[in-house]
């Protein structure tokens, strides 16, 4: 056996300088385009078939992996496009638990990653890991102020919560409660259920009982629409909100007249249109509605593409920037894309303004949400 | 807790409890005909709905693709057998399993079925779905027939895993309603039961009423009950366990097909909102043993109680509530049952 050991290492060496000889720029994607968060993760996959294929002369790949929204494939997709594909960028998750456990992966290979997932906890700085990982959907924190600001300007006292059975509902609550606590609006009380129950009348009726003035649904997509529907046939009559996690064309077909007049926080892609012209973000957002638009059909841009979008611009402008210090493909390329991820200032995308920093690898502020009323069965900017 | 809440959690369990207990029966016919655990059992009701659901909103649903491929396929594996029984077998299987598939979408895509009544659009659904029940039979449990009920169980697993894959490809991850059978509703004191909720309570007594006289009183049923009490008996008295395969196959597709129809328009059905309701209806079918339909139902209408009062209560134990409901069941069971070998 060890004879062939000098052979081997040739042959390491022959492979090493094959692949340095491709100077093109790989970019792993994970997303979630099957499994429960398969709504988000399918407009993702969509988008990334209309990014760029090339960045400041070089020649881009797009890898994209399916994570069937479980936490172990997508560890297991990460691993692959770093050892297999030597990708310099992985873009991904679709989803939170998937996103937070592939940031031990991407931190031990030194590449930066940008999530497509909500939770703050993503982007949390003060884990050195962190370091690595940069990403593009709002914070729910920042969401959920929206909705309590709205709540208290409209004279709102009390209120339900109702939300998924899972992270994304849990996580609601704890934000907004805490808020909620803070400007006095008192939650008199808090219900779960599941994306596939065929029923909430149980939680509904408690509800009602409850007597609130606004009940607060924390749900994605079509889901979502169930405890609406079933208040409004138990008679429930006071004010609905919603999450941004219900902005797609879908939940508005499926909920249909009962949801009328239901408000919810929101990137600003979702009303691009309906923008300010002085607003910079409008031109971005609707350069991608209409591209998304073009290929998939009228209608068919959601808010969750656009977060994949956004990672694109931001690799658009890291990208020149650190193909000044070194070529792709190499460690040093990694960490210069890192760098120059962090450094971004000032960039537009289309759901709010990019600053980067060392301590905040999100980079957005108050222009990156709007709320949103649902008026004749569509969106209406209504700040 | 007062009396009125109550009634309407009680009348709210009644309706998903009747729809487990179709599910229910269906699992639990499917288990003593065949020894196969039709874990599939759901995604006839999420194909069913959405089948239905593609026709109202004047989309081409995949599942006629799925028909007409499941045809060929069929087709190709039975064809040598049929040309050595004559031509008549070989144009019966010609007839019911490629020309049938192009009519239906034929009709589908050029009868623009959107603007038909209600019902006419609900039988065009069930003509799509309900042949996949026993197309798949013929395809995936025929040739290991004989196999232990582990190897059908790992059969029925893949299977699942495929429809659900396929459901997702032809519907989207988007879940769809339809409009309500009736938009009437009736004031009982202080509850109010809407049209659709006697709908479903209605459909559900009426299959089961129906499954009985076919069971007691038809000859096919007399058949299928033969070869769930001994299959090699059954074949010794010259029933085929092939047909009764598939005709179990058939009965447990439409029960499928026509549950996922019924509830369309209460709930929003998903491509894989079957699942969790099959395996509700698997947790009555458990209760009842999987040998006696009415202790199924009993148990299937008991889970839906248990999940609308449990929602009620504990909205975020909703589900291990139900499904722990399973553990003192099959310790009772264990206990008071003596263990049978499987028989062959």
């Amino acid at each position: 056996m060890k004879l062939h050991k000098p052979s081997l290492l040739a042959l390491a060496f022959a492979a090493g300088l094959a692949g340095q000889a491709f100077a093109d720029i790989n970019v792993g994607v994970v997303v979630s385009a099957t499994g429960p968060a398969a709504s988000l993760g399918i407009p993702e996959k969509n988008t990334i078939a209309l990014m760029p294929t090339s960045i400041g002369g070089e020649k881009v790949n797009y890898i994209v992996l399916d994570d069937a929204s479980d936490t172990t494939t997508a560890v297991k997709d990460t691993r692959k496009l770093l050892t297999e594909d030597k990708v310099d960028v992985i873009v991904g998750s679709t989803i939170t638990p998937n996103s937070l456990a592939m940031i031990d992966v991407v931190a031990e290979a030194e590449t930066p990653m940008i999530s497509m997932a909500a939770s703050a906890r993503i982007v949390d700085t003060s884990n050195p890991k962190v370091k690595w990982v940069f990403k593009t959907p709002q914070n729910d924190i920042q969401m959920s102020t929206a909705i309590v600001e709205h709540m208290t300007s409209a004279g709102i006292k009390t209120v339900a919560f109702i939300g998924f059975a899972d992270a994304y509902g849990e996580g609601w609550f704890q934000e907004f409660s805490k808020i909620a606590e803070a400007r006095k609006l008192q939650i008199v009380a808090n219900e779960r259920y599941n994306r596939n129950d065929t029923s909430v009348t149980g939680q509904v009726l408690k509800i009602i009982a409850a007597k609130p003035d606004a009940v607060l649904i924390a749900g994605s997509g079509t889901p979502a629409a169930l405890p609406q529907k079933t208040l409004k046939e138990k008679g429930y009559k006071g004010a609905f909100y919603q999450t941004h996690g219900v902005a797609n064309k879908d939940f508005l077909r499926v909920c249909g007249k009962d949801c009328e007049g239901t408000l919810l926080p929101a990137g600003p892609v979702l009303v691009a249109a309906q923008l300010p012209d002085s607003n910079p973000i409008k031109k971005v957002a609707l350069d991608y509605v209409t591209k998304y638009e073009a290929a998939h059909g009228k209608g068919s841009a959601s808010t969750f593409g656009a977060h994949a979008w956004d990672a694109g611009i931001l690799l658009q402008h890291a990208v020149p920037v650190a193909l000044k210090k070194a070529k792709p493909g190499t460690k040093e390329f990694k960490a210069a894309l890192r760098d120059a991820l962090e450094g971004l200032k000032n960039v537009t995308v289309s759901h709010g303004i990019v600053n980067m920093s060392p301590t905040d690898h999100l980079g957005f502020d108050q222009r990156a949400r709007v709320m949103v009323k649902i008026e004749n069965g569509d969106w209406k900017l209504i700040q | 807790m007062d009396l009125q809440i109550a009634l309407l959690l009680g009348q709210d369990g009644i309706v998903t409890g009747a729809i487990y207990a179709l599910l229910a029966l269906a699992l639990v016919l499917v288990f003593a005909v065949t020894r196969v655990i039709f874990i599939p059992q759901g995604e006839f009701v999420a194909y069913g709905a959405l089948t239905l659901a593609g026709i109202q909103s004047g989309q081409t649903p995949g599942t006629i693709w799925l028909l007409l491929a499941l045809g060929i396929a069929v087709t190709a594996v039975d064809a040598p057998a049929s040309l050595r029984a004559g031509r008549g077998r070989l144009l019966r299987l010609v007839a019911s399993q490629l020309v049938y598939p192009i009519v239906i979408i034929a009709l589908l895509l050029g009868g623009s079925p959107r603007n038909w009544p209600l019902l006419l659009q609900v039988l065009l659904a069930l003509a799509v779905v309900v042949p996949l029940g026993p197309q798949l039979y013929r395809l995936v449990y025929q040739p290991i027939a004989e196999a232990t009920v582990l190897v059908l169980l790992i059969a029925s697993v893949a299977l699942h895993l495929t429809l659900v894959g396929l459901g997702l490809l032809f519907f989207g991850a988007e879940g769809s309603r339809t409009p309500a059978f009736s938009e009437a509703s009736f004031d009982l004191g202080a509850l109010t039961v809407s049209g659709q909720s006697l709908w479903v309570i209605a459909a559900s007594l009426f299959l089961i009423v129906a499954l009985y006289f076919f069971f007691e009183k038809s000859l096919y049923g007399k058949a299928l009950r033969a070869t769930a009490v001994n299959r090699a008996g059954a074949r010794l008295m010259g029933i085929s366990t092939t047909l009764a395969g598939r005709l179990t196959f058939l009965l447990a597709a439409a029960i499928g097909a026509l549950s996922g129809i019924l509830i369309a328009p209460i709930t929003t059905v998903y491509y894989d909102t079957g699942f969790l309701i099959g395996l509700k209806g698997f947790v009555g079918a458990i209760i009842g043993g999987l040998a006696s339909y009415p202790v199924a139902a009993a148990g299937a209408v008991l889970v839906g109680l248990l999940e609308s009062f449990s929602s009620f209560w504990a909205s975020a134990f909703k589900e291990v509530i139900v499904f722990t409901l399973i553990i003192p069941v099959l310790l009772w069971r264990s206990l008071t049952t003596r263990h049978v070998e499987e028989e062959e």
